[in-house]
């Protein structure tokens, strides 16, 4: 299996080129582009990566396990990240987070989401969905499911 | 109370995002235009007079830094805005990015022609998405008027990391690297991009500099106090009746500013503590919250810290011992893990703490949570271990007989 940016990204990749002093910057920007184009980040894509910023493979792979967002791995089910951080607690995260259990969805605990006024919240597919109670839950997941 | 608003002036106004808008209101005009009449180094003289101080958390003096940066290099220099807003509690920036990105790019401007930078990076948090779309589409339209006058402003998003935060270690990120903060050097200099000069500074101090440049340093100085000029966007969350963020002057009366703003404790309950500025500042009981002013010099002056004005309130059912576990388990996740302390000490305190949840704890557990988190303590390369140490021994410190009687009783859930 092989991986090859898109054309379009293609064209935004020689668009970034000229944004940054050191292609070394293109690592976040191009692991970000690959999960998106493919669903996560294959090794593959650390390869193509690893060519265009001339970086060792190693070191995209190093950067790609640090932060938590990039995901090296398919997801098969709608991802849900729910904050459990202590505003969210405060107001009902825990409640929420049994209430996903019973959903056919990948949960997934979250430090912050930095919606903290707005508590509990979750984010899917970068939206965040705040001020959450159960009901408002299922009537999300049944529009996005 | 006196309300003022500096930073959120145009925040409730209907498609204050837009350009149409925003230039409705005042951008790209009065203080740009000043701006460009002076001088590199007269702004920075105002920007010290005006006593503006870093909003990400800090707080230590903009002006300060700014002159750090050299005026004749031969090498590039840039601007770092940093929009990480990762710390707990804190959810202020994404007003500003969200509800009036043109007064942050207005700001950019300004502080790019101070310190002759031709561009600006603003490094936002993976988590920001959606209203990182609302900024890029400010920047587009900007653009597209021709307004950004020959410097480029490029969004970079990280991607989950609480340390990109930390000004190193968001440059680090920003090259292309694990976020793992620098060793600081000895003298005071300007931060370093691929070895170029560059300012870091986060997104509510550059939205407050139009205001600055626009009315001098003393109109923004007939704010706040002397120390802590002007205002600051403090964010309030956790048991009261209105959450949110809210524009306040330094040195406001933080119950004042609870019961104004925040109504008060919901459900008609008592307050039992506030975390006063962010999850890594020390917690207040209920009788230093009644006395305490919001300012750096205050909360400095009772063993805590205003860091980004983000509190998080709590009442009297909140169990501190849950709190902190929750706050533990935080911690050991973000911790970037380069230094030893910080790495081990955060996953050891989080599991001393499960123990003393589960019953099975003791006195000397206790007790041993307080030496690792001496150990944590200034014995690292960033103040993430200190703080994390600084909140332990303060939950301790003031709750301390909640976690003895924790181990009889299972207490009440938070």
């Amino acid at each position: 299996m092989s991986f090859q940016f898109s054309d379009d990204n293609l064209k935004q990749i020689e668009f970034l080129k000229t944004r940054y002093p050191s292609l070394d910057a293109l690592s976040l920007p191009l692991l970000w582009m690959a999960q998106y184009q493919d669903g996560f980040i294959s090794l593959e894509a650390i390869d193509e990566i690893s060519k265009i910023t001339k970086l060792p493979p190693m070191e995209i792979y190093r950067v790609a396990t640090f932060y938590t967002m990039f995901k090296l791995q398919k997801q098969e089910k709608l991802l849900v990240s729910v904050c459990k951080t202590l505003s969210c607690k405060l107001c009902g995260s825990d409640e929420i987070l049994d209430h996903l259990k019973s959903k056919d969805v990948e949960i997934e605990y979250v430090e912050c989401l930095g919606s903290c006024g707005t508590s509990p919240v979750m984010q899917i597919k970068d939206v965040n969905y705040e001020n959450l109670t159960p009901q408002k839950v299922d009537d999300i997941l049944e529009e996005l499911l | 109370m006196r309300e003022v608003k500096i930073v959120s002036k145009h925040f409730s106004i209907k498609d204050s995002h837009t350009l149409k808008v925003a230039k409705a209101n005042g951008a790209y005009s009065n203080a740009l235009k000043k701006a460009y009449k002076l001088e590199p180094k007269q702004i920075i003289e105002i920007i010290k007079e005006s006593g503006l101080r870093g909003k990400g958390g800090g707080g230590a003096p903009a002006g300060e830094k700014w002159s750090l940066m050299p005026q004749d290099s031969d090498k590039p220099s840039f601007l770092a805005v940093n929009c990480d807003e990762s710390e707990p509690g804190t959810f202020k920036d994404r007003q500003i990015i969200s509800k009036d990105p043109h007064l942050l790019i207005e700001g950019i401007l300004i502080t790019c022609h101070a310190i002759k930078a031709k561009h600006a990076y603003i490094y936002i948090r993976g988590e920001y998405k959606q209203y990182q779309d609302i900024l890029q589409g400010a920047i587009d339209e900007a653009y597209t008027e021709g307004l950004l006058n020959n410097c480029d402003i490029t969004i970079h998003r990280g991607a989950g990391a609480y340390i990109c935060g930390e000004k190193s270690a968001l440059l680090e990120s920003m090259e292309g690297k694990r976020g793992h903060p620098r060793l600081k050097p000895k003298q005071k200099e300007c931060e370093w991009y691929f070895s170029n000069p560059t300012l870091v500074n986060n997104v509510e101090t550059i939205a407050s500099v139009p205001y600055i440049i626009d009315n001098g340093a003393e109109g923004y100085r007939k704010f706040g106090t002397d120390k802590s000029p002007g205002t600051l966007l403090f964010a309030m969350s956790g048991h009261v009746k209105n959450r949110g963020v809210y524009e306040a002057e330094f040195g406001t009366g933080m119950w004042d500013y609870i019961e104004h703003f925040g109504g008060g404790i919901r459900d008609g309950k008592k307050l039992k503590a506030v975390i006063p500025g962010g999850a890594s500042t020390d917690i207040l009981t209920a009788d230093e919250v009644m006395e305490a002013k919001l300012d750096y010099e205050y909360l400095r002056s009772i063993g805590s810290a205003l860091g980004t004005g983000g509190m998080i309130v709590m009442d009297e059912d909140t169990n501190m011992v849950e709190a902190l576990k929750n706050l533990l388990e935080f911690y050991h996740e973000e911790s970037c893990g380069q230094c030893t302390p910080c790495r081990e000490g955060t996953g050891l305190s989080d599991k001393l703490v499960e123990k003393i949840l589960s019953g099975n704890g003791s006195s000397e557990d206790i007790d041993e949570l307080l030496e690792i988190s001496d150990t944590m303590n200034g014995k690292t390369i960033c103040v993430f271990a200190p703080a994390v140490s600084s909140v332990i021994n303060s939950f301790i410190g003031k709750f301390r007989d909640e976690f003895e009687a924790y181990n009889k009783s299972t207490g009440a859930k938070i």
